[in-house]
């Protein structure tokens, strides 16, 4: 049995881009990503329609699982942060309440000590949000409340393939 | 597990094709990537070795349309399937909510399926999951070779729960979307019951 879904509401959204687009400003990024551990992109702010946002969340991911796998190899329990350093950009990785990835990609016009500050602050403000958000899923799930899915038809799924 | 966004509404799920080495499953997503119009389909990404064999995996976002007023997104992986590779190919099923199994038809590619039908049953249990009840597809592929096995000596074999079979020819398209299709209908079949 497929493990539970991962729900996103409107007001945790919103509440994640905000601290997102302040990450951003304080750490002076070009970019930040929030990623599901799975490689789907959650939310994101900054300079992103340069990138291919789609193949960054699943390559982060990715690099994020193989990096998990060699932490278990050597008896540790995971690498919490990432860094890698280019010419001109640079990518900070970081794991945020152990189901999400955060990923900032900045220039010189910022430098590799602030944006660690900056994310460890952050990340404490989007677990409490993730920590919300799940509590209201259980509380959804407990409550029996329909989801919108529950009532997908057939001919819901032929269309999509007809399309 | 499924990313269900109510913010932007979204739907994305997870296909993992799973199968051994020289299968056929990076042709299957090649395949459906250049027969997938632009507006529907991101970037084909193939994390492969210098002799262009799968190092890690490749991947492919699609965007079927929209179902109940959300935009349905499929992203499909390939595991690496040779045998060595194994602790990558445990990562990739993470989060996974459907698999295809890309089944090589030639006999004396048998004992590969069988064994990576096995690892794939014990990978998946690692995470949690269990191959009896996860939205599942099974892909005969190489129908066209003349070593190939008859259908239904490969379906005694590598068939176990009455899952959605399929003949393929992934260089030229057999089966490639029929199969999709069918673990994708599973897959919106599962969240219809949660």
């Amino acid at each position: 049995m497929p493990s539970a879904n991962f729900v996103v509401y409107e007001d945790e959204f919103r509440q994640l881009e905000d601290a997102l687009r302040r990450l951003r400003q304080e750490a002076n990024a070009k970019a930040v990503f929030l990623i599901d551990k799975n490689g789907q992109q959650i939310a994101s702010t900054g300079e992103i329609e340069q990138f291919d946002t789609t193949s960054l969340a699943s390559l982060t991911a990715g690099n994020v699982a193989a990096t998990d796998g060699l932490a278990k190899l050597i008896g540790e329990r995971e690498f919490s942060v990432l860094f890698h350093e280019g010419q001109q950009d640079h990518i900070h990785i970081s794991i945020v309440g152990r189901r999400a990835i955060l990923l900032v990609i900045f220039d010189d016009r910022s430098s590799l000590g602030l944006v660690r500050l900056r994310v460890k602050r952050a990340s404490g403000d989007m677990e409490r949000i993730f920590d919300t958000m799940a509590k209201k899923g259980e509380a959804a799930e407990s409550s029996g409340e329909a989801s919108p899915f529950s009532e997908i038809t057939e001919e819901d799924i032929d269309a999509l393939f007809s399309e | 597990m499924t990313f269900i966004n109510y913010a932007s509404k979204e739907i994305n799920c997870k296909i993992v094709y799973y199968g051994p080495g020289l299968g056929g499953k990076t042709t299957n997503l090649q395949y459906i990537y250049n027969k997938t119009a632009p507006d529907a389909k991101g970037k084909m990404i193939s994390l492969a070795t210098e002799a262009d064999r799968t190092l890690f995996f490749d991947f492919l976002p699609l965007d079927l349309g929209t179902i109940r007023g959300f935009t349905t997104r499929f992203h499909l992986y390939t595991v690496p399937g040779q045998v060595f590779y194994d602790a990558s190919r445990k990562l990739i099923l993470k989060g996974v909510d459907g698999v295809v199994f890309v089944a090589d038809s030639q006999r004396e590619r048998m004992e590969a399926n069988i064994e990576s039908i096995r690892n794939l049953e014990s990978n998946l249990k690692e995470h949690g999951l269990d191959l009896k009840t996860i939205p599942y597809a099974l892909q005969f592929n190489k129908r066209d070779l003349p070593t190939s096995m008859p259908v239904d000596e490969l379906y005694r074999t590598l068939n176990f729960k009455r899952e959605p079979t399929f003949e393929a020819v992934a260089p030229q398209g057999v089966g490639v979307f029929d199969t999709l299709k069918a673990v994708a209908k599973l897959i919106l079949i599962e969240l219809r019951k949660r």
